[in-house]
């Protein structure tokens, strides 16, 4: 059978695209605070303003004219990534890990001359990756040194962290490790592999690539459920805060681990996708539904983490 | 969610708005629900003829007024006669004058006439109840013994008119119809049978319609009425009810022709059929009443033209939401899909499709080298606009000198449209590889190939054009999907590894 049946994946509580834009993100978020998040400069903003750990920004070109500076802007920089701050779905992000004598090399050990660099810049500007062709500016920053307990478990690329967070209540994790297959890129259309993540411990449940369960990463071959995600109490905080920092009801919340820093914001995300259902074997819905059942009054994040923890927590282990 | 009752309330609506009016223009305007749907079209001539005496001449000839036709024309021949049409006795006639006239005279008076369902003849106002009839000497005792016969056999007006009819069509009771049809002609004899049975009934004249007759006679029928309706009777072969075909030409007045003047005087009439497009009639209809200004057919024919084209958005967009929200397919660009099957329809699927991807794919090389040459966007796609433009100049050309007629079409395609596919495929193409540029742009193709496929449909041209309550309920339907919050079909594959599991 090439399809399933609806009732099927009711009972399971699975959310699907329509539900999600109607029952949540067109009730929960409000039109108005979506630039906050659809503009990657203002969240950094926002998010240094709440005392949100973000990754340093080098610089923004936000005129034509500042693209020849782009040499100066990036100079003594080991690493560095550029990106449309009004970009979406990872669209137009460039990640230079390794510059050697004035050459610059993406994470696949590819090279990409300055000119090329300079006219990426310059498709930003003009609003090539942006939602509507809007003019964007481009923001340059700095890499993140990434934690190596994530060593063998990512090929080419940070993998990172992915909390959706539903009035302030972490509800679902994930964990994005690029594959050969996804061109060192996090998203699981392209071929990731998404790692569901148990709520209360931070230790791996299930993964998934193109929708179909893995035990091992493809490239790496290394066992995917021993992981454990280490600072996973600080990465629920930080993730819960967002909502007091964006407003939004319905989040998803983007993060990495620094070695030095620890958890950092990278992005938020007004409409998360539904393939962390897949990657946790599990539906939305359910958890979506008890938090909407609690009493409309303010709570403290701490509680709110612990909450999560308690109800959304599995003691099952990968299979 | 307080405002769901109000959404409802608007669909409802809007869907009653739609569908009312396209009812309406069904029933009441004709318009067929299918094109090419074909109606019956009667071309009825009247010859009056006869011997004029040398004095004024005033001929009066009644016209069909008869609900089951609808009059699409009439035109009045009679040279040197001055013609009124007015209403007299309850009648519509046509009024014929002229001073002075002598000898053989002729005037043709022709309608046409659409057929249109059969609907019963309505009396609003109950007619008087009939005088006592005063029989001719000799025959009151047979009369008195048939009304009593059909009065024993009957339940009601309509069943009594049966039974009289009946029996003088079957000559039953032999002696005394016999008698009777000596003195009365058999329509005559029924309507009197009537009355003295103090029912409403009178005689009335009808054409039987058959192609190709010429020098035809009306011919009698008896209407008896009974609960606000009228209701036929062929005395003749003691039928009741109303034959197909046939043309009530002369109700309720007093006589087809009236001539003073003159003496001799005769009608006769000839006939014609034809068939014509239902639509053409309805629209003719429409122009008649003077309706036609509500209508499109009012427009100029470019206008027409233009909106007909326009009108066919909406089947698209509601196609485009279809594919979007319950399928649950990707295109690139949300409408774009319409804009390349709105062109489609210019360039026919076949050259169109050939078209398109050529266009894109000689685009997307050029797009290639305009990439080496590091230029700002918005030059670089105006680059791709201006190479575009010269690809499809060149096509042109080139089919044309090969004599391919059809080649010609592209020049259909919008231009930017096209500009910004290339532009867009071309950077899918650096991000993440030929096969997405595959799946997004066939996916966008296949959108538009089936909006395209929905939008040529005859009966769909049809309604949007023909039926303009069609819009209001596509636009119900589009807010309707707006509400849909179940799972889109592509979402039952994607999601079948999570349902498996139990």
């Amino acid at each position: 059978m090439l399809f399933c049946h609806p009732s099927k994946l009711k009972s399971k509580g699975i959310m699907g695209m329509n539900q999600r834009n109607i029952s949540y993100i067109g009730r929960y978020n409000p039109r108005s605070l979506y630039k906050l998040v659809d503009d990657k400069l203002k969240t950094k903003q926002i998010a240094l303003k709440g005392e949100i750990a973000v990754p340093d920004l080098i610089s923004v070109i936000g005129q034509q004219h500042e693209v020849a500076d782009l040499t100066n802007r990036i100079r003594g920089f080991g690493g560095f990534c550029i990106k449309p701050a009004q970009g979406s779905g990872g669209k137009g992000i460039l990640v230079i890990t390794k510059v050697a004598d004035g050459r610059f090399f993406k994470p696949s050990g590819s090279e990409v001359t300055l000119l090329e660099m300079e006219r990426h810049v310059s498709n930003i500007l003009a609003g090539l990756f942006s939602l509507g062709g809007k003019n964007d500016v481009a923001v340059i920053e700095a890499l993140i040194q990434f934690d190596p307990v994530f060593e063998g478990y990512s090929f080419e690329g940070v993998p990172d962290i992915r909390l959706i967070v539903f009035k302030g209540y972490p509800v679902m994790g994930m964990l994005r490790l690029s594959t050969a297959a996804s061109d060192g890129k996090a998203n699981l259309h392209q071929g990731a592999v998404g790692v569901g993540i148990d709520i209360a411990t931070g230790r791996a449940l299930r993964a998934v690539q193109f929708d179909e369960p893995v035990t091992h990463h493809p490239d790496t071959n290394k066992e995917l459920s021993k992981m454990q995600v280490p600072h996973w109490d600080r990465l629920m905080t930080l993730a819960a805060g967002c909502y007091e920092m964006s407003g939004l009801g319905y989040l998803g919340t983007d993060m990495v681990l620094d070695t030095e820093r620890g958890p950092l914001l990278l992005e938020l995300n007004a409409r998360p996708g539904l393939a962390i259902q897949i990657a946790n074997g599990e539906g939305l819905l359910p958890r979506l539904r008890q938090v909407e059942a609690l009493p409309a009054h303010p709570v403290d994040v701490e509680t709110r983490v612990a909450r999560s923890k308690e109800w959304f927590g599995r003691d099952t282990q990968m299979v | 969610m307080a405002s769901k009752k109000a959404f409802y309330f608007v669909i409802a609506v809007l869907l009653s708005i739609g569908i009312g009016s396209a009812v309406y223009r069904h029933t009441v305007d004709g318009i067929p629900l299918v094109p090419g749907t074909q109606t019956v079209n009667w071309t009825v001539e009247a010859r009056v003829t006869f011997q004029a005496q040398g004095q004024p001449i005033e001929a009066a000839l009644t016209l069909p007024e008869d609900p089951g036709f609808a009059t699409l024309s009439e035109s009045a021949a009679s040279p040197g006669y001055g013609l009124t049409l007015a209403r007299q006795d309850g009648a519509r006639k046509a009024v014929w004058t002229k001073r002075e006239a002598a000898g053989s005279q002729e005037l043709y008076f022709t309608a046409n006439l659409v057929q249109k369902n059969a609907a019963p003849l309505e009396e609003p106002n109950e007619p008087a109840p009939p005088e006592p009839v005063v029989w001719a000497e000799g025959v009151d005792t047979a009369a008195q013994t048939l009304v009593d016969l059909a009065w024993d056999r009957s339940a009601g007006n309509l069943s009594y008119a049966q039974q009289v009819a009946t029996m003088i069509f079957d000559k039953e009771q032999g002696q005394n119809v016999e008698l009777l049809l000596g003195h009365y002609q058999p329509a005559e004899l029924m309507v009197q049978l009537m009355r003295a049975a103090a029912i409403p009934a009178r005689v009335s004249h009808a054409l039987m319609l058959e192609d190709g007759r010429r020098r035809q006679n009306l011919v009698s029928v008896v209407e008896v009425y009974d609960n606000g309706q009228w209701h036929l009777f062929d005395p003749a072969t003691g039928q009741s009810g109303r034959p197909d075909n046939m043309l009530l030409w002369q109700r309720a007045s007093a006589s087809v022709l009236d001539i003073t003047g003159a003496t001799d005087s005769r009608v006769t009439f000839s006939i014609i059929k034809d068939t014509r497009p239902a639509l053409a009639t309805a629209v003719d209809m429409m122009t008649a009443k003077g309706l036609a200004s509500f209508s499109l057919y009012s427009l100029p024919l470019e206008e027409q033209s233009l909106i007909r084209g326009l009108l066919l958005v909406p089947i698209g967009v509601l196609v485009v939401v279809f594919l979007r929200v319950i399928v649950g397919l990707k295109t690139s660009g949300t409408f774009m899909p319409v804009l390349i099957a709105l062109a489609f329809i210019q360039t026919t699927l076949l050259t169109g499709l050939v078209g398109f991807l050529l266009i894109v794919a000689v685009g997307l090389y050029i797009r290639g080298y305009l990439s080496n040459l590091n230029l700002l966007l918005i030059s670089r796609i105006s680059a791709v606009v201006i190479t575009v433009l010269g690809i499809i100049t060149a096509f042109t050309l080139l089919a044309y000198n090969l004599g391919l007629t059809e080649g010609l079409t592209i020049t259909f395609f919008p231009m930017i449209i096209l500009a910004w596919t290339i532009e867009r495929m071309s950077i899918l193409w650096e991000e993440e590889g030929p096969k997405e540029v595959a799946v997004q742009g066939g996916g966008s193709l296949l959108v538009a190939v089936i909006t395209y496929l929905c939008m040529v449909n005859p009966l769909v041209q049809h309604w949007v054009f023909n039926f303009l309550g069609v819009h209001l309920v596509i636009l119900a339907l589009v807010l309707m999907l707006g509400q849909y919050t179940g799972y889109r079909l592509l979402e039952l594959r994607r999601f079948r590894p999570l349902a498996g599991d139990s």
